[in-house]
């Protein structure tokens, strides 16, 4: 790893973090908006291991917010498909644009 | 051309097709299928920076948990019309031009602002299982220990060994409550009688 510097892991990141951004933007499947969020919260794991190992004095932390951003992402997955099942069985579609009814 | 840069070269090639591809597929169940590499290539990136510890944790938390969820959604919602849903062509350009202009700025800035790291020669690894565990149970002499700066004169804060025990109990309290939740959201509909 000596000839690879923090610039290459940076910029997978925000190539990663773009992608998932214009996934929820695009997406109207209420699933594939989910997946864009897996998308981002992997980005800033990316960024939280690689800086984590090119910055000796926080080599423990980074690998303590990452794990803690692992398990909340699955906590948050299993809620938001928790809902998009609820109004899937209420609304018969997992459509986001049909989901306008608290609407002003 | 060292080994290091040609596997993160392949790694990052791999990451970064897929990610495209969960944007790009218009199928719900490729963009899942698509998205199964793009972890697998995140998980291999951990392995090249030395942890491997995460590395593990991504592919059996997210790849055989979080993701099996995933498609366990697809499989109950995709149905007919809901499997590939269109957009309009207005919105790609919107999404794409987005997507172009927030990847050159976080880019550009968090590169700009990588250059005064350097890794520790000595030290290869990112602390493995052993010094993990122990900072999780608030027990571990593996962080750095020392004077905090920017406070008044006279007075003297050491930082003392790190713990996490606190938050990793709130964690785990939280998961299990948003389980609990979660199950009660999705449960089998019972229509009422009346």
């Amino acid at each position: 790893m000596t000839h690879l510097g923090l610039e290459p892991f940076l910029a997978l990141s925000a190539f990663l973090f773009a992608c998932g951004v214009v996934c929820v933007a695009t997406k109207r499947n209420a699933i594939g908006i989910l997946m864009g969020v897996e998308l981002i919260l992997n980005a800033a794991n990316v960024n939280f291991i690689a800086f984590a190992r090119y910055n000796p004095a926080f080599r423990l932390e980074g690998e303590v917010f990452a794990l803690m951003v692992i398990v909340l992402a699955a906590a948050e997955a299993a809620v938001a498909l928790a809902i998009i099942l609820n109004f899937y069985n209420n609304h018969a579609t997992v459509d986001v644009d049909k989901a306008d009814e608290l609407k002003g | 051309m060292s080994l290091p840069v040609v596997l993160f070269a392949i790694v990052a090639a791999l990451t970064a097709v897929s990610a495209l591809g969960v944007v790009l597929s218009r199928n719900i169940v490729r963009a899942a299928i698509w998205l199964l590499f793009t972890l697998i290539g995140v998980s291999l990136t951990y392995f090249l920076l030395g942890a491997e510890f995460l590395g593990a944790a991504q592919l059996i938390v997210y790849v055989g948990g979080t993701l099996v969820l995933v498609v366990f959604g697809v499989m109950l919602t995709a149905q007919g019309p809901m499997q590939a849903l269109k957009n309009k062509p207005m919105e790609w350009v919107v999404g794409g031009l987005l997507g172009g202009v927030l990847f050159g700025l976080i880019a550009s800035v968090s590169i700009g602002a990588a250059g005064s790291f350097k890794p520790a020669e000595s030290d290869e690894r990112l602390p493995g299982v052993a010094p993990l565990g122990l900072g999780f149970l608030g027990v571990t002499e593996t962080a750095p220990i020392a004077d905090v700066t920017g406070v008044p004169e006279g007075t003297r804060i050491s930082r003392k060994s790190v713990a996490y025990l606190l938050p990793f109990e709130i964690v785990s309290v939280h998961l299990l409550v948003v389980l609990i939740g979660a199950a009660y959201l999705a449960r089998a509909k019972r229509r009422a009688a009346s």
